[in-house]
């Protein structure tokens, strides 16, 4: 038999202890979602530093950029920490940047090997952050690999600077709120190119394209036959061809009698050096068709190429995000600082890893956070100059960065070892600004 | 006609590479009966071989580079060229076929020291643990490689003189457009000659008697006297040196670096299987076969039916060959059938 004991109006014990854990659980279920609305991906506040992870292809077939983009991101390191000369911390306008570290904790870094993957270029930017503790990943050289890293640091809720990536998928499609690109695109080395293009050869070409299969090859494709094609060329065959195929040969032959008086590399890295040279052994360069030299163009170009290109380099068109001979205050700082350093001048991927190193850095200290969504929103539209290219936007729609483009050939008569590439135009950013919205996708939110 | 006369060039140079890696894989597997996983490491020791010797004829003093202003810059000037002038420069112009007398005792002695002290005890283990023990055995050599030269290809450039490419279609008649390089045309001579000096040596020696003997029944020349496993551990250095070879004239083609090997390997092997395991001639067969193919099959003309048939047309021919004759070409009945 069990007995019943009622309070006087109604209320059971169980009733009264069930109401108030109710009661309880209600009022601290705000508090405990604001909490974590706070919280975010290895929060350095409580620390003495802050460690930035820097993913760079140490082997395959961008391992040369890589390398070079490793030595920019640990002078970058350098600089923020108050060593060395400072470099363009000493140039760029508007800045928040003391010397000091960020926010005054000392700047760490930690490492990862892309080998130009995209899945190992995931499990490391993921090692740095899980076990590292990064707060920013950045690095590059492959559109691929910086498109899959981007999504992973999305998904991760940290900040991912990209390095070297030139495909238009970067900050076009595949963009993400976490995302920024500082180094320019597809799209604007074939707005830059295009009239240089028309000046020296005219507008009766006939193009053949070898290109790289992947994202920044199909884009890169995509982008110079619609700036030729506008000339007035016809292309003549795209053939794609495998990343890293070292030989190009069976590839190359077919040029020979295709009819094409232009050739057009959609190739980068070790690529390009392997398909450039192999196309100079095979009589490109000496060739006449159509009644016309034959011409080899290279869209995207970079000192180290025209290094290991040696001679086969000379008089070749291209584009390049920025040179060591650009006279600038920004640009010679950097040179200055890297050349006594390292003893020789950096290339374009160094460049722009060291500046966007300095921007993120000095996001943090114009946000007052380390949180990304405050990063996120003073990168949004940040306007700078004082970093080689002149004026500078990210713009906030797709967090691509506008400036000026060089357009360059391989230099017939170097007044230097370094002195490789010519700069022919330095085309004004208006000239290479698209509208956002033509290549679609979504930012998406900051979570 | 163009076209083609190009692509049977370009597939016999490709071809030439395959068959001379194929055939130290298959020298060794009919004579040791070891399937060597680590012979594509032998190619790359061999390109290696050239670089080495090109780091060794290069070796420079540093002067400064007045040109730069912004830092201090320092160009290198090889010790050669200081002491001999032009000479020096010619020297070191001739580096790769240079590199050749250097290959040959270095891949003889890797060979000999391979087979002594590893391979030599799993000549009674399963195929398996070869495979396992060669593999293994080439990743540590690829690591060390690695550790020594660094991952990025090293270029390693072939004489000045031969740069250059050779007016093929004026010899035959043909448009201008017929053209091929002369280094790739060398190579094509090149692995002609060692394949042919393979055969002779085999064929029209007393050694190579001995050793193809052996090669078809191995306890019954044994009874004779003849002392089999130690003709057969030099015909194990003899594969080194070719492999080796084969890497050192590669390396103007393509600039070596620690993973070539691998690279090759893995087609070569292909190559050996659709020849027939164990038949050399197959191997040579296959080799310039699957290059022909190879380079048929990057026709735009046969993509556009195919698309990305350049890729895998190796493997599909190896499945087919596989498929409706198990042996391959010229394989022996019995050999890898049990």
């Amino acid at each position: 038999m069990s007995i019943k004991v009622s309070q006087p109006n109604g209320w059971t014990r169980r009733s009264v202890l069930k109401t108030g854990l109710g009661t309880a659980a209600m009022a601290g279920a705000p508090m405990f979602f604001v909490r974590n609305a706070h919280a975010f991906t290895n929060d350095p506040s409580n620390g003495s530093s802050v460690i930035l992870g820097f993913n760079v292809p140490q082997t395959g077939a961008y391992a040369d950029e890589g390398a070079d983009e490793l030595r920019a991101y640990q002078l970058a390191v350098k600089h923020l920490n108050g060593e060395g000369d400072g470099g363009m911390m000493n140039t760029m306008k508007p800045s928040s940047l003391k010397g000091n570290g960020i926010l005054g904790k000392k700047v760490e870094y930690v490492t990862g090997d892309t080998q130009t993957k995209s899945d190992a270029a995931r499990a490391s930017a993921k090692r740095m952050i899980e076990k590292d503790g990064a707060i920013m990943i950045t690095g590059g050289s492959s559109s691929g690999v910086a498109v899959a890293v981007q999504s992973l640091c999305q998904e991760a809720g940290v900040v991912f600077m990209a390095g070297l990536t030139h495909s238009n998928d970067t900050t076009g499609k595949d963009k993400r709120k976490y995302g920024f690109r500082h180094f320019f695109n597809a799209y604007m080395s074939g707005a830059a190119l295009g009239p240089v293009l028309e000046k020296e050869f005219g507008n009766d070409r006939q193009a053949y394209h070898l290109t790289a299969d992947y994202t920044w090859g199909w884009t890169q494709e995509e982008s110079i036959k619609n700036t030729t094609e506008g000339l007035g060329w016809k292309t003549n065959a795209a053939v794609r061809t495998p990343l890293g195929a070292g030989d190009f040969s069976q590839y190359i032959t077919p040029v020979l009698n295709s009819g094409a008086d232009v050739l057009i590399l959609n190739h980068y890295g070790k690529d390009m050096i392997n398909s450039l040279t192999q196309s100079v052994q095979f009589g490109l360069r000496d060739k006449q068709v159509n009644d016309k030299d034959f011409k080899i163009v290279v869209p995207l170009f970079s000192r180290l190429m025209a290094q290991g290109a040696g001679e086969n380099i000379k008089g070749i068109f291209g584009t390049t995000n920025w040179n060591w001979s650009l006279t600038d205050e920004g640009s010679q700082a950097f040179v200055k600082s890297f050349g006594a350093e390292y003893g020789f001048p950096p290339s374009q991927a160094a460049h722009t890893c060291y500046v966007q190193t300095l921007l993120y850095a000095n996001a943090i200290e114009v946000a007052g956070t380390f949180n990304p969504c405050g990063v996120i929103e003073a990168l949004e539209g940040f306007k700078f100059d004082g970093m080689g290219n002149g004026a500078t936007e990210y713009r906030a729609e797709d967090h691509q960065c506008f400036k000026d483009v060089l357009v360059v050939r391989g230099n017939e008569n170097p007044s230097s070892q370094f002195d490789l590439l010519e700069v022919v135009q330095q085309v004004p950013r208006s000239q290479v600004e698209y509208d956002a919205a033509i290549f679609g996708g979504e930012l998406g939110a900051c979570a | 006609m163009d076209a083609i006369l190009l692509q049977i060039l370009n597939g016999l140079d490709k071809g030439g590479a395959y068959a001379l890696i194929a055939l130290g894989l298959t020298l060794v597997f009919g004579t040791l009966g070891v399937v060597n996983f680590a012979h594509g490491a032998l190619f790359m020791l061999g390109a290696f071989c050239a670089v080495t010797f090109q780091k060794i004829m290069t070796f420079s003093k540093q002067v400064k580079d007045e040109s730069i202003t912004f830092f201090d810059a320092y160009k290198e000037i090889p010790y050669l060229e200081i002491w001999f002038g032009e000479t020096g420069t010619m020297l070191i112009d001739w580096v790769v076929p240079l590199s050749i007398l250097l290959a040959i005792p270095v891949m003889l002695l890797i060979g000999l020291i391979m087979e002594r002290g590893l391979i030599q005890y799993f000549y009674k283990r399963s195929h398996a643990e070869q495979i396992l023990v060669t593999f293994g055995l080439a990743i540590v050599i690829q690591e060390i490689i690695k550790s020594f030269f660094g991952a990025n290809p090293i270029p390693t450039p072939a004489p000045e003189i031969v740069a250059g490419s050779a007016n093929i279609g004026a010899l035959f008649g043909l448009s201008d457009s017929v053209v091929y390089p002369y280094w790739r045309l060398i190579y094509l001579a090149f692995a002609f000659v060692v394949i042919g000096a393979v055969f002779a040596f085999l064929q029209f020696t007393t050694f190579g008697m001995v050793v193809r003997a052996g090669m078809a029944d191995r306890e019954t020349v044994s009874l004779l006297g003849i002392n089999v496993e130690r003709r057969f551990t030099i015909v194990f250095g003899i594969a080194a040196v070719v492999a080796g070879l084969a890497g050192v004239m590669y390396t103007p083609i393509l600039p070596p670096d620690y993973h070539i090997g691998m690279d090759f390997l893995v087609l070569s092997f292909v190559v050996v299987v659709v020849g027939g395991m164990g038949s050399l001639a197959g191997a040579v067969a296959a080799g310039f076969l699957l290059g022909i193919l190879q380079s048929f099959a990057s026709m735009n003309e046969i993509k556009a039916i195919f698309p990305g048939i350049d890729q895998i047309i190796i493997y599909l021919v190896a499945v087919v060959i596989l498929l409706t004759r198990p042996r391959g070409l010229l394989g022996r009945k019995g050999v890898m059938e049990d």
